[in-house]
């Protein structure tokens, strides 16, 4: 083989190092685009039909969509995830920074609170909901802790309470991610210039000032990190919900997941079920592709 | 300094720093001890409930210390704890999971391995594409992909079974896998590869020999984050599976929701602890790669 041919023959391409890169990606980028992308194609098809126990390929428009937003469960599931997504979000990111302010401050024995407040992470949700469920269960939990304490007309039944239930999904969940949270805003922290603190105190800045004024601007790409990672949690969650109230008393707790797979695998609705997971696929790809856009166009800009 | 200046009292806002920072220290040991005792205290219900026979659990109170520690919930709910009027427990389950977690864990993990080298140590054209591509499979919405690939099991002959259940973690987890290795080797200095190309070594080689070996302390990060997302799965369990070929938290969830009679809250405590006990433990001794793990697949994508 001559090395100086400018033109490398087949052979030379076929077994160059790019052609054996493109060997090793093939498989994994076909079934990525057949079960990433041409599977949630699929759905949308099948959104369009009038599918009921199986697919059935005719088709009928919106029709599903206008049925869905007509349905008072649907506008339930969809109240409860702003519901459920904005106090999540707004307790998990007030406390896991202020967690993550807190720890630190040099303050003793940091690696062993800062695993206890890591581990719910490695749990499933399954028995995150079932510990909850148990302490929650008015008959035998908190509510009679604290009635026994002499408190007799303690209430504290939220469990089964259809106002109230979808706020015990908010504290577990919280219970489970606070913890995550306190971790990425505590590297965040780590991240700012010591030097930084010691100027602002020659300045006769206090450390609250301080926090608040230099180094929370300075945080403002972990908060939006921060924000993103709960949003896209919240908006799946699904086996916390199914464990801790099953979407009830009735449907009073569903969220857009368990309604997909309610009327998907409970009730033969498909197509009514696609339709549903088609508008939760909507907000996941408005919410992920801006951000991944701008984490891309960071990593190019750092590159640099 | 002059003895006048030392004899004179203490300025007065000296003092009230002094004590404001003894405040400040006592709020934050303060804060940080109550949320210990708010993350520590189901685990504590559960082990404690877990531990009482049902007459101590209706006549104490919820956070009681158990008086006549018994484990009899925990051995009823590894072997006769029932589902309907199946009383096996949970190790059936337990060992389905075990076979299903070894393959979906060690696949996905070799050919992002894999991936994760080619996609950065040799330059092709469309590279960034075919990232972009995989990347956006880590945020699939997996209830934009239950239906169809219901029905491709069923096509396969796969439903029902833990081996549509293995296909489906392998093929979704391929995109976490790859994200990480890629995001490992792309800090690797290419002058390595190429080195070692000079050396006469070939591609698979170079993988073999070189960039496997440093890329030890990220494969523990991988084969964890692989291990615990589907130990702890629900979702494609529940979707996919069926009677006595479900995976550990469908059975937890079966065992806890089947209602017939009093509920026993001490085996469904039990069973919650046997079934979380292996992330937990995990957690424990490799803590800081699953960690690791944990912020670089949320945080980077």
């Amino acid at each position: 083989m001559t090395t100086n041919n400018p033109r490398a023959t087949i052979r030379e391409i076929l077994t160059g190092w790019p052609s054996k890169s493109w060997l090793v990606l093939l498989p994994t980028l076909l079934v990525t685009l057949l079960v990433v992308y041409g599977y949630i194609l699929w759905t949308v098809v099948v959104s369009l039909t009038s599918s009921r126990f199986f697919p059935k390929y005719d088709f009928v428009g919106i029709e599903q969509y206008a049925k869905l937003w007509k349905a008072d469960r649907w506008q339930i599931a969809v109240d409860n995830l702003w519901i459920f997504a904005s106090l999540f979000i707004g307790l998990s990111v007030v406390a896991g920074l202020v967690l993550a302010i807190f720890l630190d401050q040099k303050v003793r024995l940091e690696n062993v609170i800062r695993s206890i407040y890591l581990y719910p992470m490695a749990i499933s949700f399954i028995v995150t909901g079932i510990a909850w469920k148990w302490m929650l269960n008015p008959g035998l939990g908190i509510q009679k802790l604290v009635r026994d304490m002499g408190y007799v007309d303690f209430k504290f039944d939220w469990l089964i309470n259809p106002k109230m239930a979808i706020y015990t999904i908010v504290l577990a969940a919280f219970w489970q991610s606070c913890g995550f949270v306190m971790a990425i805003f505590l590297a965040g922290l780590r991240g700012v210039d010591a030097e930084l603190f010691k100027a602002a105190r020659i300045d006769g800045a206090g450390l609250p000032r301080i926090y608040w004024s230099i180094v929370l601007p300075m945080l403002r790409p972990v908060f939006f990190s921060v924000i993103v990672i709960l949003l896209y949690q919240a908006l799946r969650s699904f086996d916390l919900i199914v464990s801790l109230t099953n979407g009830g008393p009735g449907f009073s707790s569903d969220l857009p997941t368990t309604f997909m797979y309610q009327y998907t695998f409970g009730r033969g609705q498909l197509a009514q079920g696609a339709a549903s997971a088609v508008m939760i696929t909507m907000t996941v790809i408005a919410i992920i592709v801006p951000y991944l856009y701008s984490e891309i166009r960071h990593e190019r800009r750092n590159a640099r | 300094m002059n003895a006048a200046t030392l004899a004179s009292p203490m300025p007065r806002s000296a003092v009230r720093t002094d004590f404001g920072r003894l405040l400040g220290w006592a709020a934050v040991y303060f804060t940080l001890f109550v949320f210990v005792l708010f993350f520590l205290g189901p685990l504590f219900v559960m082990i404690t409930t877990s531990l009482k026979s049902i007459e101590e659990i209706r006549l104490g109170t919820l956070i009681g210390i158990p008086r006549h520690p018994t484990i009899q919930p925990w051995i009823d709910a590894w072997s006769n704890a029932c589902v309907g009027v199946d009383c096996t427990g949970l190790s059936p389950f337990f060992l389905n999971t075990i076979y299903l977690v070894v393959p979906a864990t060690l696949i996905p993990t070799a050919i992002g391995a894999l991936n994760g080298y080619a996609l950065t140590q040799v330059n092709f054209r469309g590279q960034n594409i075919v990232y972009a591509i995989i990347l956006f499979g880590c945020f699939t919405p997996y209830q934009a992909i239950l239906i169809p690939l219901a029905q491709t099991l069923g096509k396969l002959g796969l439903a029902g079974t833990i081996n549509g259940l293995i296909l489906a973690h392998v093929v979704y987890g391929l995109p976490f896998t790859t994200m990480f290795f890629r995001n490992f080797f792309i800090s690797v200095p290419s002058d390595l590869a190429k080195a070692a190309r000079i050396d006469g070594a070939g591609f698979f080689q170079t993988f073999r020999y070189v960039m496997l070996p440093m890329s030890l302390p990220i494969m523990v990060v991988v084969i964890i984050w692989q291990f615990t997302s589907i130990w702890n799965d629900f979702l494609f369990g529940v979707a996919f599976t069926s009677g006595r070929n479900v995976p550990i938290m469908v059975a937890l969830n079966n065992i806890v929701s089947s209602s017939t009679g009093e509920r026993p809250y001490n085996i469904d405590m039990a069973s919650a602890m046997l079934a979380a006990l292996p992330t937990l433990l995990v957690y424990v001794f490799a803590g800081k790669y699953f960690v690791r793990g944990l912020m670089a697949g949320s945080v980077k994508g």
